[in-house]
């Protein structure tokens, strides 16, 4: 069983990585086509912005302390611009919720 | 980190690089202790111990698949589920990879590819992304040594010690890495209005697949792929970029840079022949000049 386990593990991981690495492997060159681009350079945008919400939301056992934490999030973000003080202001604002909860 | 200031300080050298994924890692590393410590739980129920859950999350470094993972474990899977399954779930690290690929330096060593291959994840990859110019890969190295540990840290402690993590702990860990989100998205769209626009619409494209019925029986992993090439594609045909464009309103100056661009590099590329060495040649000095003035500055690295 357990080394069925490790089997499964590997199949798995190898598929994974190659997903991550052929891109690597074949896009060498900086990109000609102005429209796959400009694709690529909005890609993180869109991929994140989706990610986040409506997940924040969710991501707490109170959906009041996720928006607080997206509102908090936005004005931090906005203000500081700085990665760390966002994260953190997030994590307070829903313990600080979860307190008043 | 009350000593860096409210201003992106931009590290100098390799060293420091490494330093600053660092500590940029640490939001990432709390967001995936405790995303990783419920992974961890879930091993442990489908019979897996901590050895086999370290070993996981060190080799897969992903949520959703992992997860995935765990389930096709649990049910005894075959080869070939488990190979289509892990595609799917992680095919959005496909359209990352093929992202960072231009926020590399041509000239930087092969090696590079294949290690930040590893680092492939949502969060390592938007902080990856979101320098300017081109990426120093010991900048990812560097969030990528926190951040993992973090996963690996998390996991194993998941499987030995359950569902020790008190809920006020999980609840404030679990929005980290979305804070982190916001941290990348965010200032870029107080200069770019197209930016900020982009972001409003993904979430709302991405809340309306969440509530519509039908849609929202879409699993995260595809609606974050359909709408990420839906939504990022119109906005390359509505607004395609130079490369080192600043955000300008209006877009007077792009119908001419096209042609003199076009007029430039063609040349250049047929008049080939000769032996592979100037084929080679010729392609990294196209590349060089193709990316401007941005590689002669931080040009010497490999």
């Amino acid at each position: 069983m357990s080394k069925n386990i490790y089997l499964s593990l590997l199949i798995m991981a190898l598929t994974i990585y190659a997903i991550r690495l052929l891109p690597f492997l074949f896009i060498r060159k900086p990109i000609r086509n102005r429209w796959f681009r400009s694709f690529l350079y909005y890609v993180p945008y869109v991929t994140l912005a989706v990610m986040t919400f409506p997940a924040i939301l969710t991501a707490t056992d109170h959906v009041a302390a996720g928006a607080a934490a997206l509102i908090a999030g936005l004005i931090v973000a906005w203000i500081t611009e700085d990665l760390f003080a966002v994260a953190i202001s997030c994590c307070a604002v829903v313990f600080i919720v979860g307190l008043i909860l | 980190m009350n000593t860096e200031g409210k201003k992106k300080k931009v590290p100098h050298s390799a060293a420091g690089w490494f330093a600053y994924g660092l500590r940029n890692g640490i939001p990432i590393c709390l967001g995936y202790f405790a995303v990783s410590f419920a992974l961890g739980i879930s091993a442990r129920n489908a019979g897996m111990n901590a050895v086999q859950s370290f070993v996981m999350s060190l080799t897969m470094v992903a949520s959703a698949g992992q997860f995935a993972a765990i389930n096709l474990i649990a049910a005894g899977a075959g080869i070939f589920e488990m190979i289509t399954t892990s595609v799917i779930v992680n095919l959005r690290y496909f359209l990352m990879s093929c992202s960072l690929t231009q926020k590399l330096d041509p000239k930087s060593s092969p090696l590079h590819r294949f290690l930040l291959a590893y680092c492939m994840t949502d969060e390592i990859f938007g902080l990856s992304v979101s320098v300017d110019g081109y990426l120093d890969p010991r900048y990812t190295y560097g969030i990528t040594a926190v951040s993992v540990s973090g996963w690996c840290a998390g996991t194993v402690l998941g499987v030995l010690m359950g569902n020790i993590l008190p809920s006020w702990a999980s609840n404030a860990l679990g929005v980290a890495m979305y804070g982190m989100f916001l941290a990348i998205i965010i200032p870029p769209a107080k200069t770019n209005h197209f930016i900020g626009g982009l972001v409003a619409v993904s979430m709302l494209a991405s809340w309306l697949f969440s509530v519509i019925p039908g849609l929202k029986d879409i699993s995260s992993g595809f609606r974050v792929i359909i709408l990420t090439i839906v939504i990022a594609g119109i906005a390359a045909a509505l607004r395609p970029r130079e490369d080192g464009e600043e955000p300008v309103e209006g877009s007077l100056e792009e119908p001419l840079e096209k042609p003199v661009e076009e007029l430039l590099e063609k040349p250049l590329e047929k008049p080939v022949e000769g032996s592979v060495e100037e084929l080679i040649e010729e392609s990294v000095e196209e590349s060089i000049e193709g990316s401007g003035e941005k590689s002669a500055e931080k040009g010497g690295r490999s």
